[in-house]
């Protein structure tokens, strides 16, 4: 199923103007702990998904908050020239897509 | 002192303070009230500009319902990162409306003013004496990039605030400063468990973001010597232990640890329950005090002038192989731009952005090559100077309205200009440098006080304290 389907919440967002971080929430422990036990969100997939270097993804299972969080180096510096999203809060649609097998 | 209650009147102020809420927060006699005016999410400008993101009106009209409760309550309002990038510049802008606040409601106020500005000697003495240091990821940083900056910040922590709280202040205003530190700044002065000061400060910064849904309203905490309490006050808001756990994780690297210029704060062993319906207890959080005192800098650079123009693509044959035509386009453009101005890859920047297709994501669209009717073209050029970066648009213009479609025999016109002319000059931009930290050599010397009388009738009376 669709990480969208499942997900509360599913965002990206500026984390200061060097990095971004991508945020997944769920509402309802039983689906956070199918879809941690999936093992499908890692910090292998972020690296792939978003082609940067699996070193510096940061990746946090956030069992009390029933989120997964994943911060990563920003390809343009916020507000610099070229950088097509100032607040880095539309670069979360990859994400929506990824197929969870539980 | 059992607990001390203080509210946080909004996420930012110029966003907006809901006044009946407010209202209702000061009848529960907290101790102070504090929000913060600023931001690096609202981009380089800025802080390079020197020109606030939020509207004056905006801002005026929240400081009014601020100063005014503060007032009739005797209770301290703090101010920090004001004016959006918390630079002199900012300062004195927030300064003069509050100024204008206190006219209008014919009150004074002593106000303790913190500046958080960076001399560019100071910074270059600190580099060369090697306190400063990256975090990651950062950019290169050595005196050049000190003296090119347009302004350079320091994120003040509690102490300044501290100091300033100290002076009698009926409003700190502070320059750039830790958000959370408005908040914990007089707790911890007071004695109160710095963990649980730094992690309330942390929820409630955002002002009601921490709750299930969003709406007008105002946060309330209080502080006790083991706990504390997140109670929201506004029309149908409500917090659980999930979304205060939770918005922990928003616009944070690390949903666990903090730093700050004293330390870290840790809530990798916060418990959150429920206290009532709507309101969350908090406990645990612990602050690890660091070796050695950390401010993290803020800088800006001009990094040129812009010029853009904004068109569409419709025509079905153009769409069906953009890269091409594009690229065929773009080379025609260098060598223009070479030829006519004389200029090479080293004296301009430009970008494409093609919005249908990849404007959002760039070259990490996992869906460019879908099928589109319609793109929209940003082209967009970076130069030295506003005259030579409107030149090079000009030069764009001409190939992207006319370049050749194999399809087609005869003349074609290509894009839909949105403009006349099709060019915009933004003037100059600026770029963020910096992401270190500087360890001074004292707590003090990076941030100054300044306690001001402001008020309907009163002159000025100008006293420093440090």
């Amino acid at each position: 199923m669709r990480l969208d389907r499942l997900a509360s919440l599913v965002r990206s967002k500026n984390a200061g103007p060097f990095q971004l971080t991508f945020d997944i929430l769920f509402s309802d422990p039983a689906v956070y702990e199918k879809v941690k036990a999936s093992k499908v969100l890692n910090a292998e997939l972020i690296a792939h998904l978003y082609d940067c270097d699996i070193d510096s993804v940061r990746f946090f299972e956030c069992d009390n908050a029933l989120a997964f969080k994943a911060t990563i180096p920003r390809r343009h510096v916020q507000g610099s020239f070229g950088d097509p999203d100032l607040h880095g809060g539309q670069q979360h649609a990859p994400l929506m897509a990824v197929d969870i097998t539980t | 002192m059992d607990e001390i209650r203080f509210v946080a009147a909004t996420g930012a102020v110029g966003a907006g303070v809901d006044r009946a809420s407010l209202a209702a927060a000061m009848k529960r006699e907290p101790h102070f009230m504090a929000a913060d005016a600023g931001t690096t999410d609202a981009g380089p400008a800025a802080l390079g500009s020197g020109v606030p993101a939020f509207a004056r009106e905006a801002v005026k009209a929240d400081l009014t319902v601020m100063l005014e409760a503060g007032h009739r309550a005797h209770v301290p309002v703090i101010v920090g990162s004001a004016g959006t990038a918390g630079a002199d510049v900012h300062v004195d802008w927030t300064l003069d409306i509050v100024r204008e606040v206190c006219a209008e409601l014919e009150i004074e106020l002593r106000v303790a003013v913190i500046r958080s500005e960076q001399h560019p000697e100071y910074l270059v003495e600190m580099l060369s004496e090697g306190r400063i240091h990256p975090l990651a990821p950062s950019p290169h940083m050595d005196e050049a990039t000190i003296r090119r900056s347009v302004r350079v910040v320091g994120m003040m922590g509690i102490e300044p605030i501290q100091r300033a709280l100290a002076t009698g202040a009926d409003l700190v205003l502070a320059g750039r400063a830790s958000d959370s530190a408005l908040y914990a700044a007089m707790p911890i002065t007071l004695g109160f468990p710095e963990g649980l000061a730094w992690h309330v400060g942390k929820v409630v910064e955002c002002g009601t973001l921490a709750c299930e849904t969003r709406g007008p309203g105002v946060m309330l905490a209080t502080i006790r010597r083991d706990h504390a309490i997140i109670e929201p006050i506004g029309p149908d808001l409500r917090c659980t232990p999930m979304t205060v756990a939770a918005h922990s994780l928003y616009e944070n690297p690390d949903p666990y640890l903090f730093h700050e210029a004293s330390g870290t704060l840790d809530i990798r062993n916060a418990v959150f329950h429920a206290e009532t319906d709507t309101s969350v207890r908090i406990s645990g959080a612990q602050f690890h005090a660091a070796e050695k005192y950390n401010v993290k800098l803020e800088g800006a650079e001009l990094a040129g002038y812009a010029t853009v123009m904004i068109g569409g693509i419709r025509d079905p044959f153009i769409l069906s192989r953009l890269d091409v035509w594009l690229g065929g386009i773009t080379r025609y453009f260098e060598r223009t731009v070479k030829e006519v101005l004389g200029l090479g890859p080293d004296d301009y920047q430009f970008a494409l952005h093609t919005y249908g297709r990849d404007g959002v994501m760039g070259e990490l669209e996992p869906e460019r090559e879908s099928q589109v009717h319609e793109v929209g073209v940003v082209f967009e050029v970076l130069a030295a100077d506003q005259r030579t970066a409107t030149e090079i648009a000009k030069l764009a213009r001409q190939p992207l309205l006319h370049f050749p479609v194999p399809e087609w025999t005869g003349a074609v016109t290509t894009i839909a200009y949105l403009h006349n002319p099709p060019q915009i000059e933004r003037g100059p931009v600026y770029r963020f440098n910096m992401h270190h930290v500087v360890t001074p050599r004292t707590r003090e010397e990076m941030f100054r006080i300044e306690s001001i009388e402001v008020g309907a009738g009163s002159a000025s009376v100008r006293t420093r304290t440090a």
